[in-house]
């Protein structure tokens, strides 16, 4: 109850969607807003490139006939951001001179740059070998227009439902993040079960109060508050990120990546200088449909039942923990070999989205130790509905199982001080009838 | 005599090989305060967890108004533990409703009977208060308030005198026994023996888990009655002391000029007023009373007696 009142929940609460969101969002903004127009001075010896590369929003080309040293000159003094070197080789065999080619500039170039640069210069070579092959350029240039593969793939054993464009890279951006949540989830709220079990067993008030309800009742209460706690924060969480959201498509993006726009674009520019652009747009304009075409009403409410029931699986082990110890220091012994199985999920989820249907996979996202992380990461990818059904009844009987062990622990651990306590100490607990 | 209100029959716990309490048996009149006495680690903790159900007996039954005790019967215990706390993050006054309502009070019920006692005490600006910002006796007279609050017919306190100041203290002590004229039973365990003379109707003691010795106060202290008396005389000193036949025996003197004062015994089947008789020709009597032994003397002398018997058990 305190909990909720904290400031730092409810700070949380409202930064957690903006930070998420903003996660998302700043770097589009940023990369809009900060990148400000480059001037890339290209030094073609050869002239295959001259007039040729294409500039795009960033990026702007223009042609300099210096020599190199007299361009680099240039380079210090003004706001060129870079200086391309094509330089002429022996015979101007293209396949030298593209050894040689160098990027000059004050500073470090970005990853983006270099890779637009290396990209335009590369289409400008390979164009001029078809050339000399005798391959028309404008031939090229056309067919370069018309082929854009984008694998669309489709699940078989689904009815293909709409048009719904599943893809693997998606699921798996999607399977780690559900995953990485799970996991800091049930770190972030079973340490809370554990240091609150501790603050009410060193405050002492743990006694008056199981002197008006059972241990078990108090060990309950404390965990299902704080899931309730973590609950409210998720779905707070969901709805503010939700929000911003579609705020955000509404205005900025939609616009942007409407439709009629990108069909504007692509008739007025019929030359194709600004291919790439369309083809980004026309990227960029999937992935949203893509993320809107994800099986949203699937994969929330599993996450919530993994959540919940890994949290309470894992919370009632923390809530045993808090109850053994005197203070938190003591807790690192008994904490690692319970989180034990939360790391080896987490660790084994880049093998996982590797291979979501191979037979460890299965198995991990069966165990109900391992399963909240592991199912969360492979459900993206299409699960079978019985391995889900039987994943979440073992589930159940997990944390029913660990809930009836922690009790056994907590009651006996609860009132008990000034004991250095060992895992043989708290196995004779469990006997006690 | 009167109802009892709560009886222990044939009590055991252990924990592990550890005997906790072996065999204890007690009974609680209605209305009495009862002092649960012994020394550290006897056994009284224990006790008095299993009345408040935080612990089951191994055997042994307990009853309260002759029905076996059961879960519901929290809501008539008040429970004052030894080692107590409260939430440091949260406010005085939410706390102590909350406390309340888990022993069944209503709301605006355990509001009505905080505002009574809060001002009784004087704490009323103690409510927004955080309790880490209490001192430790100001915590603890918030939990006094608490326990007592759903008005329990029985009262368990582990003493509840430590951490008070003596102003405090004679508060709370004020407190219980008006809680004890008002008809509530009272079982305490403390050390301090002179507030079981003071409060206490009965007590029983236990020793190395088991009970050793139990009773109204007043019959355990006559019948440790040892016959001594002290007396205060002015006359002289050794004119009194051959007034004394044999059927008395000087203790200890003491004599400042003629105000003499003795402690004396009484052997053999001599009466009081045999003695009056034997010195009143030779002094002036000016008080003189039996020396009822302390219920400190009459705890230290039954621990002590009962060592040997447990050594011996044991070996």
């Amino acid at each position: 109850m305190t909990r909720v009142k904290k400031k730092s929940f409810i700070i949380m609460t409202f930064l957690g969607p903006l930070l998420m969101a903003s996660i998302g969002i700043l770097p589009v903004w940023l990369a809009k807003s900060t990148e400000s127009i480059r001037k890339v001075h290209v030094l073609d010896e050869t002239g295959i490139a001259e007039g040729q590369l294409a500039s795009n929003e960033n990026i702007v080309f223009s042609y300099i006939h210096s020599s190199l040293s007299e361009a680099k000159k240039n380079l210090n003094n003004s706001d060129i951001y870079a200086l391309v070197h094509i330089p002429s080789g022996k015979d101007d065999n293209l396949l030298v001179v593209q050894r040689n080619i160098k990027l000059y500039s004050n500073e470090q170039v970005s990853l983006n740059v270099k890779i637009y640069i290396e990209n335009q210069i590369e289409k400008q070579i390979e164009r001029s070998l078809l050339k000399s092959q005798g391959v028309d350029k404008e031939l090229v240039a056309s067919i370069e227009n018309q082929v854009n593969v984008t694998l669309n793939t489709v699940p078989l054993n689904e009815t293909p439902a709409k048009d719904v464009s599943y893809d693997p890279e998606l699921s798996t951006a999607l399977g780690a993040i559900g995953g990485i949540l799970i996991y800091f989830f049930i770190f972030l709220f079973g340490a809370q079960v554990m240091r609150g079990v501790i603050e009410e067993k060193t405050n002492r008030i743990v006694e008056v109060i199981i002197s008006s309800v059972k241990p078990f009742q108090l060990m309950m209460g404390k965990i299902v508050g704080i899931a309730l706690v973590g609950l409210t924060q998720f779905l707070l969480w969901v709805v503010l990120t939700g929000g911003i959201y579609t705020i955000f498509m509404n205005t900025v993006v939609k616009e942007k990546y409407s439709s009629e726009r990108i069909e504007m674009l692509m008739q007025n520019s019929p030359d194709g200088t600004s291919v790439d652009n369309i083809d980004e747009l026309i990227e960029n304009q999937q992935m949203i449909k893509r993320i809107e075409s994800i099986n949203w009403a699937l994969i929330i409410p599993a996450f919530i039942f993994y959540f919940l029931g890994g949290y309470l699986l894992y919370g009632s082990l923390f809530a045993a923990i808090g109850s053994a110890v005197d203070n938190e220091t003591d807790t690192q012994q008994f904490v690692l070999p319970i989180t034990v199985p939360l790391i080896f999920s987490f660790v084994m989820a880049q093998t996982i989205l590797n291979d979501p249907t191979g037979t460890v996979a299965k198995w991990l996202s069966i165990i109900p130790l391992t399963s909240p992380i592991v199912m969360m990461v492979r459900l993206p990818f299409q699960v079978a509905p019985w391995e889900l059904a039987l994943s979440m009844v073992m589930l159940v009987l997990g944390f029913i199982f660990t809930t009836w062990i922690a009790s056994k622990v907590y009651r006996t651990g609860i009132l008990m001080y000034g004991k250095r306590v060992t895992w043989k100490e708290i196995a004779k607990w469990l006997r006690y009838s | 005599m009167a109802n009892p209100i709560f009886e222990a029959k044939q009590v055991s716990k252990s924990y592990g090989s550890y005997k906790a309490l072996d065999q204890v048996d007690i009974t609680v009149e209605e209305g009495s305060v009862f002092g649960l006495l012994g020394p550290n680690g006897a056994g009284k903790t224990s006790l008095i967890r299993i009345i408040n159900q935080i612990t089951a007996p191994d055997s042994g039954t307990l009853l309260l108004r002759g029905k076996t005790l059961s879960p519901d019967d929290v809501r008539n215990i008040g429970y004052l533990p030894e080692e107590r706390g409260l939430y440091k993050k949260m406010e005085v006054g939410e706390q102590c409703i909350y406390l309340a309502q888990l022993k069944g009070l209503s709301k605006s019920e355990a509001k009505k009977r905080l505002r009574y006692w809060f001002e009784k005490f004087e704490m009323q600006a103690w409510w927004n208060k955080k309790v880490e910002e209490l001192s430790k006796g100001m915590a603890q007279k918030v939990q006094f308030v608490v326990t007592i609050l759903h008005e329990p017919e029985l009262l368990i306190f582990d003493e509840p005198f430590s951490g008070f100041d003596p102003v405090n203290a004679a508060v709370i002590r004020n407190e219980i026994l008006e809680l004890s004229k008002k008809g509530a039973t009272i079982i305490f365990s403390t050390h301090r023996m002179e507030t079981v003379e003071e409060l206490c109707d009965s007590i029983a003691l236990i020793n190395k888990s088991k009970k050793i010795l139990d009773g109204k106060v007043r019959d355990i202290q006559q019948a440790f009655r040892t016959n001594t008396y002290e007396m205060e005389f002015k006359g002289n000193m050794l004119g009194f002391t051959n007034a004394l036949w044999t059927g008395f025996e000087l203790i200890e003197k003491w004599n400042d000029q003629d105000n003499c004062k003795v402690k004396l015994k009484i052997l053999n089947n001599n009466k009081v007023n045999d003695l009056l008789n034997a010195v009143m020709p030779v002094c002036e009597i000016k008080s003189f009373r039996e020396i009822i032994p302390g219920m400190n003397d009459i705890f230290i002398q039954t621990v002590q007696n009962a060592k040997p018997t447990e050594s011996l058990e044991n070996e």
